[in-house]
């Protein structure tokens, strides 16, 4: 009786404990931000998405930086040299850099942390980024000792890179996750581990202070980071958070000061947002497209595929179903890049779908064999389906069937080529047409379609080895222009439009850009 | 007694052993990579990344070697969170569906059986009818309604409560009672069922001729008999609530262990599944073996066998 009775006291106690522990209160951070999912990882090697890059940004400093409207500025580096073959580049560090701990940043950790993303061993999902620079392909793929990569440090303060082709995008490349720097001793310590908040060694305006899963990632301030002023928060929160309702009802009562995804505001509410001076759209360097098996048939014949492209109301899938005014996707790149002009593609072409159609065979889709449309189950994919499939109906007169795969399963049969047309979208790295373009290089493990054509390759090719920036660029439309216009092993439906939420009066240092890059160091409170 | 624990304790483990190899098998077994992504990884990358986490070779000698390693309380590493093992994830993230899911769990029993008992006294009358009708709704309303509504209600209309988050005792409002809701009702239909029919019992009716008040009778005789579906229904209540509920957690951004479930399943994430199925499982178990010895206590003429 006595043990029956004290149940509920025990159980009470626990409770009351389990509270305390769980539910400390701390006080509100400086800056909340909503940043979507748990980070699966927070080592920059390791890292493949932007919400973990977003913080990454804060944490570690590379060569170069973003500022707040993406573009691409010094930070470790002060200044850089290029060779005349623009093969060289030479960068000279700041002498004040210093790890969170106290020790000196030097050349020799940048080095270290490009060879550790490259070898096999850590296996970075990011590797191939940093291909550019001599002989990282072969050192990544066990052919060549890492001495022979083209990274040299003849001093503490200087980094000599050596690179296969002249890429007039590089210094802004060393501001990618991949290219940010670690601390070699934590690393070598600590091994999988030394990214928890009791380990971690950063060189970034923001430390590491907690990490809890699937809950928030506190940073603060970093008193070592050379630029003091540039951290003007003491304390921020990176709340995980994957529903839009949920994150723009923290927003909404101010539990949350900033929204940092598309993704996070309820797509229902957009057209109410729009006029809202807490709502700032921006385009992205982002294109939803879909990409044809060219192995199979009927999608061997470029015929078959033109009339399919052309018979796309690209216009009516904006109005009707993303409704965030979207930019229609004529070509695979989305306009912005400095200086590139992407091809003008195709428009909207019944008329010359049908006679394509017929051309190949099939006049009104008569004899035209059962093809699947294969997309990863989500609302938005699967309403656009439903319409392109209403349109190729009445169109050109074939029966689609669609084809709905969860994540992991759709990416298995986009790798095996198992499909006939499959919803892709593909966002660029960095801004220069090459992050969109290289993905349809024969054989790249991206280009999921088996389409290949020597003269695109070629085209690639000779705009890698080209010194000379505005014709570099002229290859690279040239390419993009087969890609688009002639042989259509893809059809680019629209570019993503990207959506910040903060209030204007109170945050300062946030602006939308087209690589949706909003380090948290530019942000600071008006 | 104690034998019968003992031994029922020591059944458990084949039982949750075989639970976690079929779900590492099942896991396995359904397509796709846990590393893929939306960008192809090199086949090299791919196969290292397989034998560094023990996930090369053919299934069976996968699955005996993972079974070592439970053996040996090592439950491996998460695939996608890199650097985080099983038993870290799930050590910071159960406590929080733990505590959450005892209010919820107390809350579920505690308005439950005294609404349950309040209508079988009444019964047949508008009381009782209205109780019944407030079961069934909080029933049949889905969980992803119920949790929006209560967060337009007492979070935006009446500005009382914080919509989600947690770190303090006012965000667990209401997430516990969302998550209770539900339960309240089952809790109470079950009570009644088994008090009206414990009512109608000859010792009940013995004790009402030699004149024990109705109170009494109720609460002190016929409750103890009646209980005994809501104590079989507890157990496994008890291990669910207690892992949490996708719905809440993701609704109220709760960091607990009920989202893994899904996650892991869609991410491949076979160590992680099978981590908290193995959880999940135990706490089955142990629930289970809880309300067969309530039961026993409840009513002497059960016996306690194995």
């Amino acid at each position: 009786m006595t043990f029956r009775r004290g149940i509920p006291g025990l159980t009470g106690l626990l409770l009351a404990t389990s509270l305390l522990t769980s539910c400390q209160s701390r006080p509100r951070a400086d800056l909340v931000i909503c940043n979507g999912a748990e980070p699966q990882t927070l080592d920059p090697a390791l890292v493949s998405g932007q919400l973990e890059g977003r913080i990454c940004s804060a944490l570690y400093e590379g060569l170069t930086r973003r500022d707040a409207r993406g573009k691409s500025v010094p930070a470790a580096a002060e200044k850089w040299e290029i060779s005349p073959d623009g093969k060289i580049y030479t960068f000279h560090l700041r002498p004040d850099l210093r790890w969170s701990n106290g020790e000196p940043v030097t050349s020799h950790d940048y080095r270290f942390s490009w060879l550790r993303a490259l070898q096999p061993s850590t296996a970075s999902p990011y590797a191939e980024i940093l291909f550019g620079i001599q002989n990282a392909e072969a050192f990544h793929q066990g052919k060549l000792p890492a001495d022979s990569v083209g990274l040299e440090t003849p001093d503490l303060q200087t980094l000599r890179v050596r690179l296969t082709h002249p890429l007039p995008y590089f210094p802004s490349l060393t501001s990618f996750t991949t290219y940010l720097p670690v601390h070699q001793a934590t690393v070598e310590k600590y091994g999988d581990r030394w990214t928890q908040p009791n380990s971690w060694v950063g060189n970034g305006p923001y430390r590491l202070l907690d990490w809890k899963i699937n809950d928030r990632v506190s940073l603060e301030k970093n008193p070592s980071y050379h630029s003091p002023k540039r951290a003007q928060l003491q304390r921020i929160d990176a709340l995980a958070v994957t529903r839009a309702s949920t994150a723009f009802n923290l927003y909404s009562t101010g539990q949350a000061d900033l929204l940092l995804d598309k993704g996070l505001v309820p797509s229902l509410m957009l057209p109410q947002l729009r006029g809202r001076s807490d709502f700032h759209p921006g385009p992205l360097l982002a294109t939803y497209f879909y990409r044809f098996n060219v192995t199979r048939p009927p999608f061997q014949d470029v015929r078959v595929r033109r009339a399919f492209a052309l018979a796309i109301d690209k216009e009516s899938i904006i109005e009707k179903i993303t409704r965030g005014n979207e930019p229609v996707a004529q070509a695979l790149t989305p306009r912005g890049i400095a200086d590139y002009n992407p091809p003008e593609g195709l428009p909207y072409d019944p008329t010359t779908a049908q006679g394509l159609l017929k051309l190949a065979g099939f006049p009104q889709g008569k004899g035209f064999p059962r093809v699947s449309l294969l997309y990863n189950k989500s609302e938005l994919n699967e309403q656009i389906a439903v319409e392109i499939q209403a349109q190729w109906k009445q169109v050109l007169g074939v029966e689609v069937e669609l084809r709905n795969q969860e994540w992991a399963t759709y990416l298995r049969s986009l790798d095996e080529l198992d499909f006939d047309i499959a919803r892709s979208s593909w966002v660029g790295d960095y801004d220069d047409p090459n992050t969109f373009l290289d993905c349809f290089v024969t054989g790249r493990g991206n280009n999921r379609t088996g389409w290949s054509d020597p003269t695109y390759d070629s085209l690639l090719n000779r705009a890698l080895a080209e010194p000379n920036a505005a014709r570099r660029l002229k290859l690279l439309a040239e390419a993009e222009t087969i890609l688009v216009t002639q042989a259509f092993p893809i059809i680019p439906l629209y570019h993503f439009v990207g959506c910040l939420m903060f209030d204007p009066n109170r945050w300062a240092g946030l602006y939308p850009n087209l690589l949706d890059e909003h380090p948290f160091s530019e942000i600071s409170p008006r | 007694m104690i034998s019968f624990l003992l031994r029922r304790l020591l059944s458990s483990i084949p039982v949750a052993l075989l639970v976690i190899v079929v779900c590492f098998l099942l896991v396995r077994l359904a397509p796709g990579s846990p590393f893929s992504s939306e960008r192809a990884l090199d086949p090299a990358t791919q196969q290292m990344l397989e034998s560094k986490y023990g996930l090369s070779g053919s299934l069976p000698e996968q699955s005996l070697r993972y079974l070592g390693n439970v053996l040996r309380g090592d439950l491996g590493d998460s695939l996608k969170f890199r650097g985080r093992t099983v038993l870290e994830i799930i050590s910071q993230s159960l406590p929080r569906s733990l505590l959450l899911g005892s209010i919820a769990f107390l809350l579920a029993l505690g308005l439950g059986v005294p609404l349950g008992a309040w209508a079988a006294a009444r019964n047949g009358k508008t009381a009782d009818k209205w109780l019944n009708g407030f079961a069934l709704l909080t029933l049949s309303i889905p969980t992803f309604v119920l949790a929006p509504v209560a967060v337009l209600g007492f979070s935006f209309a009446l500005p009382l409560l914080p919509p989600a988050g947690w770190g303090t005792p006012l965000q667990l409002v209401l997430p516990s009672i969302c998550l209770a809701l539900p339960f309240v009702g089952v809790c109470a239909r079950l009570t009644r069922s088994g008090l009206l029919e414990t009512i109608g019992a000859d010792f009940i009716r013995t004790g009402r001729a030699k004149g024990v008040s109705e109170k009494t009778l109720i609460l002190l005789h016929a409750l103890r008999p009646a209980v005994l579906p809501l104590v079989a229904y507890a157990g496994p209540l008890a291990a669910s609530i207690l892992t949490g509920s996708l719905v809440i957690e993701e609704v109220f951004a709760i960091p607990g262990i009920g989202q893994f479930f899904v996650s892991g399943v869609m991410n491949r994430d076979v160590f992680l599944v099978s981590g908290v199925v193995l959880i999940y499982c135990l706490l089955l178990l142990f629930f289970n073996l809880i309300a067969d010895w309530l039961t026993a206590i409840l009513d002497p003429r059960i016996r306690l066998q194995s």
